[in-house]
């Protein structure tokens, strides 16, 4: 039995508030299922169950405020069910089936239950519990599926075996070794070799990019007033925040700089048409991903927030389509929730720019020879030398900024280009 | 440049091994068939017609219906520098002969210290399907195949049956021959002046990726049909013709199973602690990991043989079962 308490995300956080429950007593979850939404300082926030198990009891109501630590729901982790919960149970009927379906082994058999006569098959020892208190899950695969697997590096548990009773055969591993490759798989997650990719990568980009960098602070105030209004009428979960904007806005500025958004390949830039916008997303567990959104610029608002939200939160959960991962064609990085108010970031090559997003704070700002508090962002564009020159970089920022006075606009406007 | 014929005639089984068996006795005047009916009557199943007539009775031998004793005189004969044919009418009266085939040929060359071999070839009907009842249709190949000193062939196709005698009698040490009884009639193309097979070799006899259907005997027919049916399927059954039960021929069975992954033998006889129990162990040591499901196994129905023509049938592996036994193989789709 476990215990779900309110978490702590940042260590100013005293208190949040339930905004709705996902899941009932009686549901089964598995660890890093989302299983409420809760109403922070900081945003709106997925919570994620900390492990698997059936949903006892929910004692927190929606809208209430609690503090952090306060024990949200119970949940009986999968260790404490009765046996016959667990997932052993389709392996013994099958046993059961097979000696029934051999009529002339069960003819000569002993009446059951009895002692397994010697020569017949094996009673198979229990299977035993796992370190999280699952048992584990008994992959039948086929010796050569298995070879196979490991050699493609797949994951049994992620394959759906098309033979008798779902067993995996060699065909199954090689059918879920090219789905992910063409992106309609997740991509397994190595916390490691992630560290050496990034390493490398980072390190490739530093050699052999010029970086240039321009900066710009950007008033937020339309941005924030047009998001408060316009979520006031919408419902939760389709709330529009602001790095929803941000990709539109950033798309909107590619179309009309269109040499900032390409590669640079073979000692000349490649601009390319389609505008797939990538964004950093931290991991919890560390390291961080840099999924794709594809075509920004010609979607609305509501199709980056929805497609926005399911990637952040397939990123977090390590399911992230390769499609997704190496087809950016421009990167925005953005620490703005963890407080940094501005970013120098490092362009992923072979693209050629990325534009960094601050925190939004509040800040004397001067605006028609008035001075005043204003939230302000601020936006840095790395550039690549080689590709581009500063002007280029300038007139991003300059429309990037435009395009972010005037937020009604990008829920309506395809760019004009 | 034009091709090099290999003359050829439409022949039935039973021709062939009578042929074969003429072509030895022209040959080499050592060899002699001895065997209950094989003079005056042709041969129970008519295989030695006009033998006699041809031979003389010294050398085609009618015995008195006495198992053991015929063959412990052919034995003797072999000891004595004779090539005898021996004919028991089935494997089902090689029960009575059984000790000196296993007590006596199989071993007497060990017991002996090497002295003593025994050259003598021994030819019986086996199987079953002509509802002959269950005293006359067992498939007891495979039991002898268990015995160490014997070599076990079974000609399947009509250019083995005229084939394999030859190196049979060559061979030092005493071969038994088993002709399914219901292959004497079938009749397919083989060159006319018997040219050479082995007897050490399994065969492909159809090539296929999918799976390999692993038999002998007449079930290489019913599994060739079941592989015809299967292709229609999109399945490609790879046959392999065993043509020699002891010793095995590993290679071209494991060559088979690497390539498909997949094997299923059709063996009439009974699966239970039987040749293809031997095959399944065989493949399954050396080709684990190559297996992409088990290997499965398509036999006689564990009972005596019924007499009723439906029931025999049923009791008897069949295309249809082969097909359905592949079809459900996991993976085999796709």
């Amino acid at each position: 039995m476990g215990e779900f308490v309110m978490p702590s995300l940042g260590s100013q956080m005293e208190d949040a508030t339930l905004i709705q429950w996902l899941v009932k007593p009686g549901d089964r979850i598995s660890k890093g299922d989302i299983i409420g939404e809760i109403h922070t300082e900081k945003g709106d926030i997925d919570v994620e169950a900390l492990e698997s198990g059936i949903v006892r009891e929910l004692r927190v109501q929606e809208g209430d405020t609690i503090p952090v630590g306060t024990v949200m729901a119970v949940i009986d982790s999968e260790k404490g069910l009765p046996p016959e919960h667990k997932a052993v149970e389709p392996e013994s009927e099958r046993k059961v089936e097979k000696e029934v379906s051999d009529e002339r082994e069960s003819e000569l058999a002993p009446p059951r239950p009895g002692p397994p006569r010697p020569g017949t098959e094996r009673q198979e020892p229990p299977p035993r519990p796992g370190p999280n208190g699952a048992g584990p899950k008994r992959v039948k695969a086929s010796p050569l599926a298995k070879r196979v697997a490991e050699e493609l590096k797949v994951n049994l548990e992620e394959v759906t075996g098309s033979g008798p009773g779902g067993t995996i055969h060699k065909k199954d591993v090689e059918t879920a070794a090219k789905e992910r490759e063409d992106g309609k798989r997740p991509v397994p997650f190595d916390k490691e070799s992630m560290r050496r990719a990034i390493a490398a990568v980072m390190s490739q980009s530093n050699r052999e990019i010029p970086h240039y960098y321009l900066e710009k602070d950007i008033d937020m105030k339309a941005v924030t007033e047009w998001l408060e209004e316009e979520n006031s009428s919408r419902k939760v979960k389709e709330r529009l925040m602001p790095p929803v904007l941000m990709i539109k806005a950033v798309a909107n500025a590619l179309a009309e700089v269109p040499e900032l958004n390409g590669y640079w390949n073979d000692g000349r830039l490649q601009v390319q048409e389609s505008i797939h916008i990538g964004f950093t997303i931290s991991l919890r567990r560390g390291g961080l991903v840099i999924p794709a959104l594809m075509n920004a610029d010609i979607k609305s608002l509501d199709e980056i927030r929805e497609e926005f939200v399911d990637m952040v939160m397939r990123a977090r959960e390590g399911r992230l389509k390769t499609g997704e991962i190496g087809s950016a064609t421009f990167t925005i990085t953005s620490l703005g929730e963890r407080g940094a108010e501005k970013v120098f970031g490092v362009i992923y090559p072979p693209q050629v720019g990325l534009v960094g997003f601050g925190n939004i704070i509040q800040r004397p700002w001067s605006s028609d020879g008035m001075i005043g508090i204003r939230p302000v962002m601020s936006a840095v564009l790395a550039g690549d030398h080689r590709a581009t020159d500063g002007h280029s970089g300038s007139r991003f920022l300059e429309i990037l900024y435009k395009e972010l006075q005037q937020p009604h606009n990008l829920s309506h406007q395809t760019p004009v280009s | 440049m034009p091709e090099r014929e290999i003359a050829e005639q439409k022949m039935s089984y039973r021709q062939a091994v009578r042929e074969a068996m003429r072509e030895a006795m022209n040959r080499d005047d050592r060899v002699y068939l001895m065997g209950e009916d094989v003079g005056l009557y042709g041969g129970c199943f008519n295989v030695s017609e006009g033998m006699l007539e041809e031979f003389g009775k010294e050398r085609i031998i009618d015995t008195p219906l006495s198992e053991s004793g015929f063959t412990g005189c052919g034995i003797g004969a072999a000891l004595g520098g004779m090539r005898p044919i021996v004919e028991i009418m089935t494997v089902n009266f090689s029960l009575l002969a059984s000790d000196q085939i296993i007590n006596t040929a199989a071993i007497l060359l060990h017991m002996s210290g090497g002295q003593f071999n025994v050259p003598i070839v021994i030819r019986m009907a086996t199987g079953g399907g002509k509802q002959l009842a269950a005293q006359h249709s067992r498939s007891l190949e495979g039991w002898y195949s268990h015995i160490p000193g014997l070599k076990i062939l079974t000609p399947a196709t009509v250019e083995d049956a005229r084939g394999m005698l030859w190196p049979a009698l060559e061979d030092p040490d005493p071969v038994l021959i088993f002709e399914n009884t219901t292959l004497y009639n079938f009749e397919e193309a083989a060159p006319v002046n018997g040219t050479q097979v082995d007897i050490t070799s399994a065969k492909v006899r159809r090539e296929g990726s999918h799976v390999s259907i692993i038999t002998y005997g007449i079930g290489l027919h019913k599994s060739l049909k079941a592989a015809e049916m299967l292709s229609a399927d999109g399945i490609e059954a790879e046959v392999i013709d065993l043509r020699v039960l002891r010793p095995l021929d590993n290679q071209t069975i494991f060559e088979s199973v690497r390539k498909t992954h997949r094997a299923v033998i059709v063996d009439e006889g009974w699966k239970s602690v039987g040749l293809s129990a031997e095959l399944s162990a065989r493949i399954t040591e050396n080709l684990f990991y190559e297996l992409d499901c088990p290997v499965e196994r398509v036999c006689a129905a564990e009972v005596p043989a019924p007499y009723a023509g439906h029931l025999e049938k049923a009791s008897l592996p069949q295309p249809e079962n082969i097909v359905e036994t592949v079809r459900q193989l996991g993976g085999i789709y796709g």
